[in-house]
């Protein structure tokens, strides 16, 4: 063993730049895949989170009148039968008429308990202007509506519902989504104001929920307990989430995956090939000194050992090499490709356990491509090489 | 004393299509603690002999027998370490690998059938380092040695495990007539001490002279096999 490693590390010295050439070689396969992999996983981070990043995961309405009358229960058994949810909220969702100076434009007006649903919505990190409603009769907009009705924090605005009647409101703030949206026509309040205008009862229009960050892909399993568990309780609810609302998207995702797959499986097959030729070539270089070991007793399994210890050497110089390259790769990228406002055009996705996963591929290919030259190593006989001095 | 070594009815022919026989049945038997010489041309076939005794090659027929057992019946990994305890090897063409230093090369067959060096080894290596006259050069990387310190560092080499048998094939051809008189002085007297059988092919008959028995091979065949009475 010792003695095979040591063998081993002398042959690579001896050849130090075909070594070191190697290594490099290894090293730009994993940082292409390093790179390729964080940079499908960060566009697909960010169309997701376009996609549901100010939407609900999974929801429950009402399919009878539309109203939710003991939304706390159904909130209640619908935590407890899914701990992947992380939040979940009343809403109660209204269309509503703003008028300013002979202007006007319609609203989504929402009430929310907005303690729960900041677990849902962020309100707080995308609060452009202002603060939060304090009291019932203080209202959010969006950063648009501020500048299509020149609005300011503090302001009065009057708001027309269906039935014609006029109600005023107080704006608190405005909150910037970075989509237009929410950004033109939510306005977003507590639930009882929204109960208020519309003179209803204490009930909401939807549940909305939150699952776990790094699980939203399971929203559909998530949606499935939460419907087996609110069925007994009302037979009108039901239940939809973010996925089966997106079936194109998703299905684009997966798409991207897949190709993104094949390109670092290919990249891997082609470094593979690489180094296995690259080793099956030191064999024959060094197949004299291989002659000798073995006319003086070194067994065959020990001088395979040599060319597999070769692998693993470079599979972890290598590794290590990729993960330096791919990481400054993406450091650059993320630096230097920047949209107009310094945002990086893709966010990157540095995921340590993929970076971790590529590495520990390229060791384990390395060495898989090192069997071909131990093999060779191992059937050399020694006489081929002292008769043919 | 039992024969450590013998040869029956060897022969090799070489090829498959053309068939050259390069040896005709060679039957040999050499004593233990014997001092032998293998004379004869070039091309006669005698490193031919020296690879089949080493266990290197095999012979096409016949057998080779090594302390009573023969070897054509032993395993690869058997071999391999009766070659690494056994048989102390110089080669015609040195053979050092050029990746290590002259001592790290003299160290290999240790380190070959050992997991660790001791001390005492390194010590013994560096001994016969001097006593080969190379205790100046020994770190010097193989590369860095000229054709007649490889040999001699591949004789230091062949010593160092205290075979019980060294085959060296023209050990000394790339030294001068003074340096191969001490080298043939230090075998002779390991020969003597330790009872350690030698089988050396030579050209040179002075040198064959001073050997226990010559053997002259000519044409693959044994012309003579003269056996000195002491
Ligand atoms: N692989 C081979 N295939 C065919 N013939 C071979 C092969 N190796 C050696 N021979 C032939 O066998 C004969 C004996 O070769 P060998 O190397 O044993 O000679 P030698 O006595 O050691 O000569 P020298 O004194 O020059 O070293 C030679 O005629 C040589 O041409
Ligand atoms: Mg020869």
């Amino acid at each position: 063993m010792k003695l095979s490693y040591q063998i081993a590390t002398r042959f690579l010295k001896s050849a130090l730049t075909q070594t070191l050439i190697i290594i490099l070689g290894i090293g730009i396969g994993v940082s292409v895949q390093i790179f390729i992999g964080s940079l499908i996983q960060g566009l697909q981070k960010s169309l997701v989170n376009t996609t549901i990043g100010n939407a609900a995961h999974v929801s429950v309405t009402d399919d009878d009148d539309g109203f939710i009358e003991d939304y706390e229960a159904v909130i209640r058994s619908a935590v407890d039968a899914d701990d992947r949810i992380v939040a979940a909220s009343p809403v109660l969702n209204a269309s509503v008429l703003i008028e300013k100076d002979g202007e006007s434009q319609s609203l989504l007006i929402r009430g929310f308990d907005l303690q729960k649903a900041e677990g849902i919505y962020e309100f707080s990190e995308y609060l452009d202007e202002g603060a939060m409603p304090k009291a019932d009769g203080e209202v959010l907009l969006g950063v648009i509506a501020r500048d299509n009705f020149e609005l300011s924090v503090g302001d009065t605005i009057s708001l027309i519902t269906p039935d014609k009647r006029t109600v005023e409101c107080t704006v608190s703030g405005f909150f910037d989504y970075k989509v237009a949206a929410p950004n033109e026509s939510w306005c977003i309040t507590t639930l009882p104001t929204v109960q208020a205008i519309f003179e209803l009862d204490d009930v909401a229009s939807a549940i909305e929920f939150q699952v776990d960050q790094d699980l939203v892909f399971e929203a559909d399993a998530v949606a499935k307990n939460v419907s087996a568990a609110i069925a007994s309780g009302s037979d009108t609810l039901v239940v939809g989430e973010w996925k089966e609302a997106n079936e194109q998207l998703l299905s684009g995702l997966q798409g991207q995956s897949i190709s993104s797959i094949m390109i670092q499986v290919f990249v891997m097959i082609s470094v593979v090939l690489g180094i296995a030729s690259v080793l099956a070539i030191t064999v024959m270089q060094k197949s004299r000194q291989i002659g000798i070991l073995k006319a003086m007793g070194i067994r065959n399994g020990s001088s395979s050992l040599i060319f597999l210890f070769q692998g693993l050497i470079l599979g972890i110089f290598g590794a290590i090499a990729g993960v330096l390259l791919g990481l400054g790769l993406s450091f650059a990228f993320t630096t230097f490709a920047l949209n107009p406002d310094g945002t990086p055009v893709v966010p990157l996705y540095i995921d340590p356990a993929f970076i971790a996963l590529s590495a520990a591929i390229a060791v384990v290919a390395c060495v898989v491509a090192s069997l071909i030259p131990a093999r060779k190593s191992s059937v050399l006989n020694p006489i081929d090489i002292i008769r043919n001095q | 004393m039992s024969n450590i070594l013998e040869l029956k009815n060897i022969n090799k022919i070489y090829g498959t299509t053309v068939k050259t026989q390069v040896l005709y049945d060679i039957n040999l038997g050499f004593k233990e603690g014997s001092f032998n010489s293998i004379i004869g041309q070039s091309g006669s076939g005698k490193s031919t002999l020296m690879n089949i005794m080493g266990t290197l090659d095999t012979p096409t027929s016949g057998d080779v027998v090594v302390d009573g057992v023969i070897t054509s019946g032993m395993r690869a990994s058997q071999l391999a370490s009766y070659r690494n305890r056994s048989i102390g090897f110089v080669f015609q063409f040195h053979y050092l690998l050029p990746e290590f230093t002259a001592l790290e090369n003299v160290l290999m067959p240790y380190r070959i059938g050992h997991k660790t060096v001791p001390k005492e080894t390194t010590d013994r290596a560096k001994e016969l380092m001097k006593l080969v006259g190379l205790e100046k050069v020994m770190n010097n990387n193989a590369t860095q040695m000229s054709g007649g310190q490889q040999q001699r560092t591949a004789i230091a080499r062949a010593l160092l495990n205290q075979p019980k048998m060294i085959l060296a094939d023209e050990p000394t051809g790339n030294l001068d007539s003074l340096s191969t008189g001490t080298i043939y002085d230090l075998l002779r007297d390991i020969n003597e001490r330790f009872g350690t059988t030698f089988i050396i092919i030579t050209h040179d008959r002075k040198i064959a002279e001073k050997a226990d028995r010559i053997i002259e091979i000519t044409d693959g065949r044994i012309n003579m096999d003269l056996m000195k009475n002491n």
